[in-house]
């Protein structure tokens, strides 16, 4: 077994705040290393998720934030695979702890975003597919969303009320979290009410860009036995699959598919391959789940995610939802957090406080949003450019 | 000052010197293992189960197909987009279309004056050529998606979503 134990898991709360990303990642890694007992000066490793919208010291994660908490030595890695630079970040570092060059490992990912749209880095790049989107079409993250909300309208018979569902479900969560950004709950009405940015998707579907930052401390399972922690929440598996030719569903922030004429696409999306690695790696699988943290950049999208990690059959994930299944207190929990919807997007920390919830339901620690007896969780995320992110977690 | 027309990328469709009518968008195809790619692939083939050898062609692409899905953009896009900051924001209609020879979904905006009214999943669309933006110098030409306008095809939603679905 592959396992690795996380010692500690911190965050700073998500927010609009204004400074540095630096300063979240630091608070978060303070918190991390707080909650694990360890000592700063104890890590042999700092990975770090780049923050790639706020220049050059961003670019360097591990680098800036071991500088940050005062320089020690330790070996240094910096990741990026946009929304999925934090399980990159968290496989870098198991990885090292299981091929033996750390024993404790500091992964750290943190963000300050600009208000509105997400938007390429300036200049004039037209060999880059994302600056070429918003060239060409204006198409932005959420356009993207609007267009599988649109076909799932079609192809399910979706509705807007469903979409609408998620929301009121996610802020009724994130009312009970102390580190979401948005802590009220949400009517349907609310959500009906709020513009439409990209039909039929409105306001209230779609997550807001945030600051924020999460860590995490990682170890060895021999060193938190030695530490004194016998049974750590432990990561069993770290899926960060690419996609397989040809790519058939249309992904931000490619204009088009690759063509299916000759050669078939495989048996599952890269959106289902990415939980379907993880659970080969944990040899287990959705039925075994107390609860998942999934990437709900849209309403819309979190639908997909439960078709897409198993927890039901394409087309179905609006009826899961309509029954309560993926409430607090439902038979398998999602997004417990109160996901994007509640926190919005910080994007190098997110994939890291998926994990962070992870740790803390099944540590029993997690107060109000506490699923009962929860012993496995998983995250799923996929970030642009071809990324897969999905962790396991077991108690 | 005579302003130039201009693709806003090279070699991505036909140009002026093309009939309307026969306007293209323009891809490459492997003469290996016969893979098609849009946005064109010029330095090597992609499908990595290709015997290689071969070498990448120009190809025009179907230039009819149909609605995979459809939006709007009700606020202004960022930059690189160019739209006039002094105007009020016109929203515009942005369509993903299935090809069903290539097998493959290609977006572009919708023509101008088509909305979200006027599209299904399933709607038949063909490939015209459009304005982008227009500067001091250039008139930055692209494609557009509108509705095949003969028989019943406008608008229609061709029998509801008939396109394949993608697997899950």
């Amino acid at each position: 077994m592959n396992d690795i134990a996380v010692l500690g898991a911190g965050m700073h709360p998500w927010g609009k705040w204004g400074r540095s990303f630096i300063s979240y990642g630091t608070a978060a890694a303070r918190a991390a290393l707080a909650d694990a007992g360890v000592e700063w000066t104890d890590v042999g490793s700092v990975v770090g998720a780049d923050t790639m919208r706020c220049g050059y010291p961003g670019y360097v994660a591990g680098a800036t934030f071991a500088q940050a908490l005062g320089w020690q030595g330790a070996r240094v890695t910096s990741v990026y695979a946009a929304c999925a630079s934090g399980a990159q970040a968290i496989g870098t570092a198991r990885a090292q702890i299981l091929a033996g060059l750390a024993d404790v490992v500091l992964v750290v990912g943190a963000d300050s975003t600009p208000k509105g749209f997400f938007a390429p880095a300036g200049g004039e790049r037209p060999d880059d597919p994302d600056w070429l989107r918003f060239r060409v079409l204006g198409a932005t993250n959420p356009a993207y969303f609007a267009l599988y909300a649109r076909r799932r309208m079609a192809l399910y018979g979706d509705t807007p009320e469903d979409f609408a569902r998620v929301k009121v479900k996610n802020a009724a969560a994130g009312a009970l979290n102390p580190l979401a950004r948005y802590r009220s709950p949400v009517t349907a009405e609310q959500v009906a009410a709020s513009a439409v940015v990209a039909d039929p998707l409105r306001l209230l579907d779609i997550c807001a860009t945030s600051d924020g930052g999460a860590a995490l401390v990682l170890s060895s399972m021999e060193f938190a036995r030695r530490h004194g922690r016998p049974d750590p929440v432990r990561i069993r598996a770290v899926s960060t699959v690419s996609p397989t030719y040809p790519r058939a569903v249309l992904d931000l922030p490619d204009i088009a598919t690759d063509s299916a004429a000759v050669v078939a696409p495989g048996t599952h999306s890269f959106r289902a391959s990415i939980a379907r690695a993880a659970y080969e790696e944990a040899g287990i699988g959705p039925e075994d789940l107390s609860l998942a943290e999934v990437y709900d950049l849209s309403t819309a999208l979190e639908l997909e995610w439960y078709e897409d990690i198993g927890l039901c059959a394409a087309g179905e994930g609006a009826k899961l939802l309509r029954d309560g299944a993926t409430a607090l207190g439902g038979r398998l929990p999602v997004n417990t957090s109160g996901g994007l919807a509640s926190f919005g997007e910080a994007v190098p920390a997110q994939a890291i406080a998926q994990v962070c919830e992870l740790t803390w339901q099944l540590r029993g620690t997690a107060g109000d949003r506490q699923v009962p007896g929860a012993r496995v969780g998983v995250t799923a995320n996929q970030g642009l450019f071809g990324h897969g992110s999905a962790v396991v977690a077991v108690r | 000052m005579a302003r130039t027309r201009r693709p806003v990328v090279a070699g991505w469709f036909t140009d002026d010197t093309v009939p309307e009518g026969e306007f293209r968008l323009l891809g490459t195809r492997c003469s290996a293992c016969a893979s098609v790619f849009f946005p064109r692939a010029d330095d090597g083939c992609r499908n990595p189960l290709c015997p290689g050898g071969g070498e990448l062609a120009e190809v025009p692409l179907s230039p009819r197909g149909r609605v995979w899905s459809f939006t709007d953009g009700r606020y202004r896009p960022p930059a690189p987009y160019v739209s006039d900051p002094d105007a009020p924001w016109e929203p515009y209609t942005l369509v993903a279309v299935e090809l069903a020879a290539e097998a493959m979904v290609v977006l572009g905006q919708a023509a101008p004056g088509v909305t979200t009214a006027d599209l299904a999943v399933g709607t038949e669309v063909e490939v015209v050529p459009g304005v982008l933006n227009e500067d001091d110098e250039h008139i930055w030409t692209t494609w557009n998606w509108r509705p095949v306008p003969t028989g019943t095809g406008r608008g229609r939603p061709a029998g509801g979503p008939t396109v394949r679905k993608e697997p899950s």
